[in-house]
């Protein structure tokens, strides 16, 4: 019998000869990113001579990774339908935390594993706030960009923290086989989040309770302990870009992060993950980050002056995020 | 001339290179109730769309009063007349019955500011008109879903509708809303209104419509008046061969022991508790009017929501979840009426919605990482079993029809290997044919030793399906109807309506 499986009033109409292509897209949402990413490429290359050169795409990279860190919690967290908006606050407070240990004496594999605590305690606040009290997660983690900016601002007393252990330089100054540590810590948060997310039950949760909370429900899966999950592994990450970052500057600075959690949520958009959730790639936002970074640099080796970089780079956001979604809305 | 309101001639729609309506005639009269009939997929949705200036015709011409129109979009569709009631509404929840009505064109003062006594007064008069004693003033969240219909009609009327396309409009409704409905459609009708009615309930078409029109395979394949056919004469036209509600017989063999038993559950404490026992293979139905507390009753048994005491075992062990997920490890699945909504994860593939309910069957012994293998081979055969029609274990359950939704719910619990499935509403928005086939695959499942629990508001289903009926009125089992010769539409409405009370 015909008609029954794949009700042509489902599909899309008005769609013709591009049909395929569209549905190649459709089943590796990836693909747009990446060809985002490419052109990109191509463009920077042809407007600045110098951004080809192996040292300024590792000095991008490095550049890329406090942000794409922070990306991972907030990939998670969007890919359940919820938002985080206290990343910033969070890695300021992570910062603080470990430079004012390491200040008061502390090593620094203590000093970092406080840190990586604090964004841990951070995230849970803001889990058990969204997960089993039920408050909506926008207001959930805009207060909670408050809280924990404040609680660096009072520990610091505003002042940046600075004179940390020359030890402490490895994590975001070091090396390993050539290769800087900000970007090996990257790819190690991308490579576990990666598995996670592809490989283990958890994944296939998070990814369920974003597309229909209410049947992962009735399918007998703990929805709020995953969604409690995702909220405090974006502490966790935004701890560890802070640790990064710190380490980078050598202080612990309360007002850092202003901003990131819109530049995070801007490469998790790029990088082709639906912001009301369910659907997208992990992958996807590192290619995002890369965009983002690859545009800020590009602009900077071109002098563009950083007030127009703003108006340029919120005007790529929407013209990418059109490409990506507007055009195969399902109505 | 012809003195048809509404005409469409050789509409044809294609979405890609697939037909959805093939060279479609249709005459609509004022003052016409036409059933438009088809099974899901023959083309009945994008004939609504094509009236409701959604999709626009590849060929073909549409006629009001004889004059040929474009339908572009919704707005047009709406100078010319046409209003549409979807299923599902679109109704602001915030407001007011009477905002909702006048959304879009509310009335102003000469000031410019809203003039809501106006306003008032006109949605007044307009649910007065279809007969309805509505309270305008309420928030739309508050009413009834009858009520909402009734507030979408005048909606309607208020923008001088003369055609009024009716998408199964008694799909959510309880008989005594249909009775209200059906008289609001005869009022209309005696002032000139003309109404397409979809609906999957044959006795319905008999009793409001005066013409079938039938649609098989997004061709026109009959229209006739309804006097002059049968109900066989009408199934045989929508499905193109005989199948009517064949039920499959019920077995010989007697119900097992008593596994799960409901000593005592109540909902909040000034409701009453009630208690039953279901048996091992058997098919228990719960009926009652929409309202009567029926689906409350097995969402709060399965902890999908709250309830005040409950004092049940299972297996003669003590069973009180407090979530879904501690009946799913005890083997009791729930299979809700609103799949789209609570069953299925629509853009998870047909697999992943299976395994979701028992991923770890598919981890690694040892690193306990999926194995898309072994759920790939274990959704294959379940997939054959239920004869799930996919074009492949990867195609997103958004675009299945209903009934293989229904089946990919049924899959998830036998991936979990539950042996109490709760079915609430098995075959709400199943068309015809596929109806029969999860009637079988329901019967198969008890012969294996699972029980199931079946709430429906349709008394075919319920007589044609359960081995007991247990008939819920006011939040209170007013009658378990054991012996299978009583189970019969007339007595289950006499208890659900309280005519043993009357």
């Amino acid at each position: 019998m015909p008609p029954a499986d794949t009700s042509p009033e489902a599909g899309n109409p008005g769609a013709g000869r591009l049909q395929p292509l569209r549905n190649f897209f459709r089943r590796n949402p990836l693909t747009y990113s990446l060809v985002g990413l490419v052109l990109l490429g191509v463009a920077m290359s042809f407007l600045s001579g110098e951004f080809l050169s192996p040292a300024n795409l590792s000095n991008v990279l490095r550049q890329v990774s406090v942000n794409a860190i922070i990306a991972v919690g907030m990939t998670i967290v969007i890919l359940t339908g919820g938002i985080d908006l206290s990343v910033g606050a969070v890695m300021a407070l992570g910062m603080t935390t470990a430079a004012g240990a390491m200040l008061a004496g502390a090593p620094p594999f203590l000093a970092i594993i406080l840190a990586l605590l604090m964004g841990l305690v951070c995230g849970a606040v803001n889990g058990v706030l969204v997960a089993y009290v039920r408050l909506p997660a926008i207001i959930v983690t805009l207060a909670m960009m408050e809280i924990p900016r404040g609680a660096a601002l009072l520990y610091t007393k505003g002042y940046p923290l600075s004179g940390l252990p020359e030890s402490f330089a490895f994590w975001g100054r070091g090396q390993v086989f050539g290769i800087e540590t900000p970007i090996l810590i990257m790819l190690a948060v991308f490579g576990i989040a990666y598995v996670m997310l592809n490989h283990f039950p958890v994944g296939r949760y998070l990814y369920g309770i974003g597309g229909n909370e209410e049947a992962v429900r009735l399918s007998g899966i703990r929805v709020r302990r995953y969604q409690f999950l995702a909220y405090l592994l974006s502490g966790l990450t935004a701890a560890i870009s802070g640790i990064v970052l710190s380490s980078r500057l050598m202080s612990g600075q309360p007002n850092a992060g202003g901003g990131f959690e819109l530049d995070a949520i801007a490469a998790v958009v790029l990088g082709g993950t639906s912001i009301t959730g369910g659907r997208g790639h992990i992958l996807g936002t590192l290619v995002g980050a890369l965009m983002l970074g690859m545009l800020n640099n590009g602009l900077n080796l071109m002098e563009v002056s950083p007030y127009a970089q703003m108006v340029l780079k919120g005007a790529i956001i929407i013209l990418a995020i059109y490409a990506s979604t507007g055009k195969n809305s399902d109505r | 001339m012809s003195n048809n309101l509404l005409e469409l001639r050789g509409v044809t729609k294609r979405f890609a290179s697939v037909r959805a309506l093939t060279r479609v005639d249709l005459d609509l009269q004022a003052g016409e109730i036409l059933a438009l009939l088809g099974e899901n997929g023959a083309g009945k949705s994008t004939l609504v769309k094509v009236l409701a200036g959604v999709h626009r015709p590849d060929e073909g011409r549409i006629l009001i009063e004889g004059r040929e129109v474009r339908l572009a979009d919704p707005s047009e569709a709406q100078k010319h007349g046409i209003s549409i009631i979807y299923q599902e509404f679109s109704l602001v929840p915030h407001l007011s019955a009477c905002e909702n009505i006048f959304l879009g064109r509310e009335r102003r003062t000469p000031w410019g500011l809203l003039d809501r006594s106006a306003m008032r007064r006109e949605a007044r008069a307009l649910l007065q008109r279809l007969g309805v004693d509505l309270d305008a003033s309420r928030l739309v969240s508050q009413l009834s879903i009858a009520e909402q219909q009734f507030v979408e009609i005048a909606k309607a009327l208020g923008r001088s509708a003369r055609i009024l396309i009716l998408d199964e409009p008694t799909a959510t409704l309880t008989g005594g809303e249909v009775k209200r409905l059906f008289a609001v459609m005869r009022e209309l009708q005696r002032t000139g209104v003309a109404m397409i009615f979809i609906s999957h309930h044959l006795d319905e078409i008999f009793q409001i419509a005066g013409r079938v029109h039938c649609l098989r395979d997004g061709r026109s394949v009959g229209i006739r008046p309804v006097s002059e056919c049968t109900p066989q004469e009408l199934v045989r036209l929508i499905a193109g061969r005989d199948i009517i509600h064949e039920f499959p017989a019920r077995p010989a063999t007697p119900p097992g022991p008593v596994i799960l038993k409901v000593k005592r559950l109540q909902l909040e404490p000034r409701l009453p508790a009630v208690s039953f026992g279901l048996r091992e293979g058997e098919i228990l139905g719960f009926a009652g009017l929409v309202g009567s507390g029926r689906t409350e009753v097995v969402r709060a048994l399965l902890g999908a929501d709250r309830a005040h005491v409950r004092d049940v075992t299972c297996h003669d062990r003590p069973f009180d979840p407090s979530t879904p997920a501690d009946s799913r490890a005890r083997g009791i699945g729930l299979l809700p009426e609103d799949r789209r909504h609570q069953g299925l994860i629509l853009p998870f593939s047909v697999a992943e919605n299976v395994v979701i309910t028992n991923l770890s069957a598919l981890r690694h012994p040892v690193g306990g990482w999926l194995s898309r293998r072994r759920g790939e081979s274990a959704v294959l055969r379940l997939v054959n079993r239920l004869s799930i029609r996919a074009s492949s274990t990867r195609q997103p359950a958004s675009t299945l029809s209903g009934g293989n939704q229904q089946k990919v719910v049924i899959a998830k619990w036998l991936f979990a290997d539950c042996r109490i499935l709760v079915f609430d509403e098995p075959t709400r928005g199943i068309d015809v044919g596929a109806r029969s086939e999860i009637y079988g695959l329901m019967r198969s499942l008890t012969a294996q030793g699972r029980s199931i629990i079946m709430v429906s508001s349709e008394l075919p289903e319920v007589v044609g399906m359960s081995d007991r009926v247990i008939v819920m009125r006011q939040h209170r089992i007013e009658r378990t109807i054991d012996r299978a010769e009583e189970i019969t539409a007339e007595n289950i409405m006499y208890y659900a309506t309280g005519g043993h009370i009357a």
